[in-house]
């Protein structure tokens, strides 16, 4: 890996939409993209609520941007880690977030999950590792 | 060491941007560079020139003009969170159609390249903010 390229981590750790937050923390990672940076994002206490899926905003009058994950894999953002424990207090589990998947250009195209659940002791070594950490 | 700032909070609401401004200042009295602050979410109204607070107050916006010409700072206002937040400076001004603009002296505003260009380039990104 060239000496250029950072570990970017994107820390993610608010409900979507009770504050901006979340969608403008997405809008740096669409910019970011374009960077060529190793990134990743993690979600973790109420930031996990961002990937569930079903969102229905039309009771609050503000723009659904759940859907704009699903693009994420076109930007080669394949590694969005969410925490188990962060879940678990929420009683939410894997099967109540978005399906969302990248194909992977190592391994012909096969399609894959971009989530990870990880444990919360697994979450502090993954940001442990990294170069940068842009916190929203 | 390198350091590159962002600012996340308003002024006067946080303390974050008090603390960003005291951490900047700190840094540089020390011999460390600051190569750029970035100024994002409602951080962007550190940027206004707008405002008046009590003059037995600190002037927050007017400290970081400051400060920046002292140092010859890089003061980055976001362009996608300014135009939220009604931040506009003579060209956004005519982009928009708008008929005034309030970025304070010393501030830019430019686009969210410019943070993460920040991360890439600097050695420590520090985040100012919840």
């Amino acid at each position: 890996m060239s000496e250029d390229i950072k570990k970017f981590m994107y820390l993610n750790r608010r409900a979507p939409y009770g504050t901006i937050y979340a969608w403008e923390s997405l809008e740096v990672v669409l910019i970011g993209a374009a960077f060529d940076q190793d990134v990743s994002l993690a979600f973790l206490d109420d930031g996990v609520y961002q990937l569930v899926k079903g969102q229905d905003t039309a009771g609050v009058d503000m723009k659904n941007f759940s859907p704009t994950y699903q693009a994420l894999g076109d930007y080669d953002v394949t590694k969005l880690y969410v925490e188990k424990e962060s879940l678990e207090e929420r009683g939410l589990s894997l099967e109540d977030l978005m399906p969302l998947t990248y194909e992977d250009e190592d391994d012909d195209w096969a399609e894959k999950d971009s989530i990870r659940v990880v444990s919360r002791a697994e979450m502090a070594d993954i940001m442990e590792d990294q170069d940068v950490m842009f916190s929203f | 060491m390198k350091f590159a700032i962002q600012v996340n909070e308003g002024p006067y609401q946080h303390q974050a941007t008090d603390s960003a401004y005291q951490f900047t200042k700190a840094a540089l009295e020390a011999g460390h560079e600051i190569m750029r602050v970035f100024f994002y979410h409602d951080g962007v109204n550190n940027g206004t020139n707008l405002t008046t607070p009590p003059q037995d107050d600190r002037n927050i916006v007017k400290r970081w003009s400051e400060l920046g010409k002292q140092h010859d700072l890089d003061l980055v206002v976001c362009v996608a969170a300014a135009q939220r937040r009604g931040i506009v400076d003579e060209g956004e001004m005519q982009r928009n159609g708008k008929d005034a603009q309030n970025i304070a002296e010393g501030f830019r505003i430019s686009g969210l390249g410019q943070l993460v260009e920040a991360g890439i380039q600097s050695d420590r990104l520090v985040v100012f903010g919840d």
